[in-house]
């Protein structure tokens, strides 16, 4: 199928309802799974259509089979699931396998529910992450010499992009002060007090290069999102936002496997999503992208092709990504400043929708029509690319 | 040492077992692709190249250079709580894969390390079994 085909078979498929579960944030008296459901319930009232309606059940967690455990904890009996687990960019690649389902007639409504506790668990005996097998690459050649989380490899990929291209912590802290100015815009976001670059640089070390401000948070929170076929989506309740163009991408697990610590998977995925879309970078009215980390903001852009390698440090300088600059990106306030519960993927995909909506209010983006979106998972390891456009 | 060793230890898996054995000597041995004619790093039974199977072991020079590294002002496991700031890197060998493992011998600050850097390796005998290739400036 050549890109223009591919374009005719997913413009048939639309998100029709997006929504974040009751409260997000510090929530220790919620468990990961009402998480998922009060999402999911709040994208179906959204879209207008019953949980009756969905005959697709996509997640990326919890535990070992995901699907099972939520189809089963809603009370439905889907007749097709999907599990992808690939880190915080599953939701947006669950965007495209719910596509080709829909499109290709095996479904008709699809389902896509996150939920996780990622700051009250670490108070909540028994939870967390299963312990790896031994003989994994990871637990031989990673964990003897110490991993702490997330941190420690982007971290490491960061130093490289800083010792090959000269990118500055000051460039990097551009991207916190930004999103920052977007959370203070978004009443839901949990951190709303303005700060300054230097603020960000005289954070405290969590793992060098990263200060503390350029770290994403932790919290607990859970979104869904309800995608259908547009001749569906017609008659429902809100403005469909299609599917334009969509990429996945994959090249390792872990750091020392990969191929090039200075870019990611979206320079794959990237020019797949907007060859499909038939639309080019310049035509993008807002941008929404992971950012576990001011760097992994700063690299995606480079790899999505906004700017040449090398090139995000200075692309970002001056505010430009800030509420009011030429770039508005991660206009929820982000990962950085919103929320991030562990896989924050999902809360690209809310956005975007509300973007295109013009559902925003204070922090709306004068006459989106095209956004965006990309979600990275693992250590910079997978992403998944989308196109999404309004009428 | 075994006593008080209070960190993760590798348990050696059966296609590792031959790296292990030659870090318990102090030498650093990787399988080598005889069809793309080039070590790898992590072991398995076959190239992840080219998914070769015809593969041989061959022992490293033991140089390389700090690809990068990250220096750690927090710890996720007790063992680590007296090493704080510590420094994970990925060395690149002189023979070209890159591992993941510590650099030893430096303050922790990073404005004495810096990518690139030469560095050898320094086994540390954490147990009975295992010995640890860590690296040092050269």
């Amino acid at each position: 199928m050549d890109d223009q085909e591919k374009a005719g078979f997913f413009r048939q498929v639309a998100i029709v309802g997006a929504d974040e579960c009751d409260e997000i944030g510090i929530v220790p008296h919620k468990g990961i799974l009402q998480l998922h459901a009060e999402a999911a319930r709040n994208a179906l009232d959204d879209a207008g259509l019953a949980l009756s309606d969905v005959d697709g059940m996509f997640t990326a967690g919890p535990g070992w089979s995901p699907t099972l455990q939520m189809a089963e904890y809603l009370g439905i009996k889907p007749k097709y699931t999907d599990s992808t687990s690939v880190g915080g960019s599953s939701f947006v690649i669950h965007v495209e396998h719910a596509a080709a389902a829909i499109a290709t007639g095996l479904i008709d409504v699809a389902l896509i529910t996150h939920g996780e506790s990622g700051h009250s668990n670490r108070f909540r005996p028994g939870s967390g992450r299963p312990s790896m097998d031994p003989w994994f690459p990871m637990s031989q050649f990673e964990l003897p010499y110490h991993v702490g989380g997330a941190p420690t490899h982007y971290a490491m990929a960061c130093m490289r992009h800083m010792h090959q291209y000269g990118t500055t912590h000051e460039q990097l802290a551009e991207i916190a002060v930004a999103t920052r100015k977007w959370a203070m815009l978004n009443p839901k976001a949990m951190m709303r007090d303005p700060i300054t670059i230097e603020d960000v640089l005289s954070s405290r070390w969590i793992t060098y290069p990263f200060h503390i401000l350029d770290c994403c948070l932790v919290t607990d929170a859970g979104g869904a999102v309800v995608v259908t076929s547009a001749k569906r989506a017609k008659d429902l309740k809100k403005k469909p936002v299609y599917v334009l163009g969509s990429g996945e991408a994959t090249t390792h697990q872990s750091l020392p496997s990969m191929p090039d610590l200075t870019t990611t998977p979206a320079a794959l995925s990237g020019p797949r999503a907007f060859a499909m879309a038939g639309v080019s970078h310049k035509e993008i009215d807002v941008v929404e992208v992971y950012d576990s980390f001011t760097y992994t903001a700063l690299v995606t852009l480079e790899a999505l092709g906004f700017c040449k390698p090398g090139e995000g440090g200075a692309f970002v300088s001056g505010q430009r990504t800030a509420p009011g600059g030429d770039f508005p990106m991660n206009t929820n306030g982000g990962g950085l400043s919103y929320t991030h519960p562990g896989m924050y993927g999902m809360f690209i995909l809310i956005e975007a929708v509300r973007q295109l909506r013009g559902e925003c209010g204070e922090r709306q983006v004068k006459n989106a029509r095209l956004a965006c979106v990309n979600g990275t998972g693992g250590t910079l390891s997978s992403t998944g690319t989308l196109i999404l456009g309004v009428d | 040492m075994t006593t008080e060793y209070n960190k993760p230890l590798p348990t050696p898996s059966p296609e590792a077992k031959r790296y292990w054995e030659g870090c318990k000597k102090h030498e650093l041995w990787l399988p080598h692709c005889k069809i793309c004619e080039k070590p790898y790093f992590y072991p398995r039974d076959f190239c992840p190249t080219c998914f070769s199977w015809d593969i041989e072991w061959r022992q490293m020079s033991g140089r390389g250079t700090i690809y990068t590294f990250g220096v750690h002002y927090r710890h996720f496991h007790p063992g680590w709580a007296e090493e704080v700031p510590y420094v994970t890197a990925l060395v690149q060998l002189e023979e070209g894969p890159r591992i993941y493992t510590n650099i030893v011998g430096v303050d922790g600050d990073p404005r004495n390390l810096r990518c690139d850097m030469a560095v050898e390796v320094a086994f540390e005998d954490v147990s009975d079994e295992i010995s640890l290739p860590k690296f040092r400036p050269v």
